[in-house]
């Protein structure tokens, strides 16, 4: 019961939060909203007892991404990009992705309806005492059995920087 | 009965201790913080050979409810250009984020309000960080130069230092093992030692990027008053800004217990395993006893009978807090109350030193101007954290590996340490050395620094 209501609060807040992330002009209101939609996905991060990806998605997520967006926002000037006519032109294409993404998440929901141990819309509970450390047991997964995804991912990572302090760097 | 009523009791019945502790942190808190700034004035009037406030109470000991009291009835501004909401939204964010954090913090072993998390350390961190979208969002919707100049130094500012920060902490979790609060502080009783002392560097490392994180001096830059007027709360007043300033002063006791937790051995008492240092556990009933009989003292000297009586309050008060952490100790039944009650007065004592430190350093050092901040941060601060990290691995394996005694392999791997640090202040000189003789002098320079006032 009060499971339930939770998750439906984190849910539903993420949600109408996301919508008007999309619909404010303001790019600083987006920006709110949109970390308001990343706290609740947390809750349900935490909810699910995922404790270790919970407090990545917030220092992550909105401890490191959302400031250096906010930061950037800040540095634009708003009152000039509010008057602005927004020229998107991907109307059709994203209307097309947004559907097709729905229709997936109906179907997947639908046909998970009667499979046993599973609820319609909430997987059962987990019992807490029989859950490993999240902490160490996505490390020993990260290393053990994924180490070379991993070291892939993190040469991406440093190129990605290195790329970054090669623009940023004055040409003299 | 009603099912939802009954869900209800049940609901209270589980979690009442949490929800009684909550509630507490939140009603004490802004009080500790009050008392905060007034110690702060006293300290700093004492550093400067003043007397500090002295009228409201005996040695100003009312001074933060008058301050409070005058905060709550001040007239409450909002620009007329300003972004009504996100103002509105701003320095609530960053007093919620400082107290949500102080929740999964062990004051004591028993007074802890979210027992079980096991990344409890990351979670102080990472909610404790949320603050800064309070200073942001504040800085933008004030819809003024200067606050958001003040906001935008303070986003380059915690971004760069919570980097150090977050690696000086790594080198400590390194030594613990764990996430957990409560593992921390038993690991280091496990091992006899504060982690302080395994790892200086990181704790020294901790210490610099804490004082930057909580944007006090010589870091203030974000609201740098002889710049910026008030920084991000240039157009706040009133209670708003009150808020903020309880967000800044809780920031302070978030960032002193988690130092207190993972350096200073969080609630245990000094040599916790050491049989013949027991007579410590009378510390506590004995100084509060002292700080009582002070009192006793100064109150015959107050200029008005009432400062007499008051000060006469405060006295009994300390003898009543003497008793309570006193008596269990002598009391067989009471013992029970005893490592609850000395881990909260340890706890305090060391989240106190901490912010003793801050406020020394706040008299003591002169401001950093803004480009001095960035380069201690990216060029000494962070490459020193990661050398340290390394460091301390090292130390471990060899100890663990190798069979070092473990005190030889951390001293041999700090000294290691601090060579590094040697290096990087001497590549940061010539750096300097060079820009200063490349570049026109230096007040044309900083002008056109976009970070600077």
């Amino acid at each position: 019961m009060l499971d339930k209501a939770i998750f439906f609060f984190f849910a539903g807040v993420a949600i109408l939060s996301a919508g008007l992330m999309v619909t404010r002009r303001n790019a600083i209101h987006s920006a709110v909203f949109l970390i308001t939609t990343l706290l609740a996905t947390a809750g349900i991060f935490l909810q699910l007892r995922a404790e270790f990806i919970f407090i990545a998605q917030i220092i992550l997520y909105v401890g490191g991404i959302m400031v250096l967006f906010i930061f950037v926002i800040m540095l634009v000037r708003l009152d000039v990009a509010l008057h602005q006519i927004q020229f998107s032109r991907q109307k059709w294409v994203a209307l097309f992705v947004t559907l097709a993404l729905a229709a997936e998440v109906g179907v997947m929901l639908w046909s998970s309806r009667k499979v046993p141990g599973q609820g319609f819309l909430l997987p059962n509970a987990v019992p807490a005492a029989k859950l490993l450390p999240n902490t160490e047991e996505l490390a020993g997964r990260l290393f053990d059995g994924y180490l070379l995804p991993f070291e892939i991912a993190s040469v991406l990572l440093l190129v990605a920087m290195v790329g970054a302090v090669v623009m940023a760097k004055k040409r003299t | 009965m009603h099912p939802n009523l009954h869900a209800l009791l049940v609901f209270l019945q589980t979690w009442w201790v949490e929800l009684v502790s909550g509630v507490v942190i939140v009603a004490v808190v802004p009080l500790i913080a009050g008392y905060l700034v007034l110690m702060e004035r006293k300290l700093m009037a004492d550093m400067q050979a003043r007397l500090g406030p002295m009228r409201v109470g005996p040695h100003g000991l009312l001074q933060p409810i008058a301050d409070a009291v005058k905060l709550l009835i001040k007239e409450d501004i909002i620009p007329d250009n300003a972004d009504k909401l996100v103002f509105w939204l701003a320095p609530v964010v960053s007093m919620t984020a400082a107290l949500t954090a102080m929740g999964a913090i062990a004051f004591g072993p028993t007074f802890q309000v979210a027992r079980d998390i096991n990344v409890g350390l990351l979670f102080v961190i990472g909610v404790s960080s949320l603050g800064l979208f309070g200073i942001v969002l504040g800085g933008w919707a004030s819809n003024s130069h200067y606050s958001i100049m003040g906001a935008l130094r303070s986003t380059a500012q915690l971004v760069s230092y919570e980097t150090a920060a977050g690696l000086a902490l790594v080198s400590g979790l390194l030594l613990a093992g764990t996430l957990n609060i409560r593992a921390i502080v038993d690991a280091q009783q496990h091992l006899g030692v504060w982690f302080v002392f395994l790892a200086p560097v990181a704790f020294f490392i901790y210490v610099v990027a804490s004082i930057a994180e909580t944007n006090r001096a010589p870091f203030d830059l974000p609201e740098a008053e002889s710049e910026l007027v008030a920084g991000y709360m240039t157009e706040y007043s009133g209670f708003r800004w009150a808020l903020y300033f309880l967000g800044e002063y809780a920031n302070m006791i978030v960032v002193g217990a988690v130092a207190a937790t993972l350096f200073l051995g969080g609630w245990l008492r000094p040599f916790p395993n050491v049989r013949w240092m027991n007579w410590l556990d009378a510390l506590p009933a004995l100084s509060t006893a002292a700080v009582g009989v002070y009192c006793v003292w100064r109150a015959g000297k107050q200029p008005a009978r009432v400062q007499t009586w008051f000060m006469w309050g405060v006295a009994l008060a300390c003898f009543a807090g003497a008793l309570i952490l006193g008596v269990p100790l002598l009391m067989a039944p009471l013992k029970f109350l005893v490592p609850g009650l000395h881990g909260a007065f340890w706890f305090l004592l060391k989240i106190s030193a901490y912010i003793y430190l801050f406020m020394w350093l706040r008299f003591t050092l002169p401001r950093y101007r803004f480009d001095q901040l960035m380069h201690l941060g990216w060029y000494i601060l962070i490459p020193l954290a990661i050398v340290n990290v390394l460091a301390v691995g090292v130390a471990m394996i060899l100890e663990t590996e190798y069979g070092w005694n473990r005190w030889l392999a951390m001293i041999a791997t700090t000294i290691i340490t601090l060579a590094a640090a040697l290096f990087l202040m001497r590549l940061n000189d010539k750096r300097e050395a060079a820009a200063s003789s490349a570049a026109p002098p230096p007040e044309e320079a900083s002008t056109e620094d976009s970070y600077a006032g």
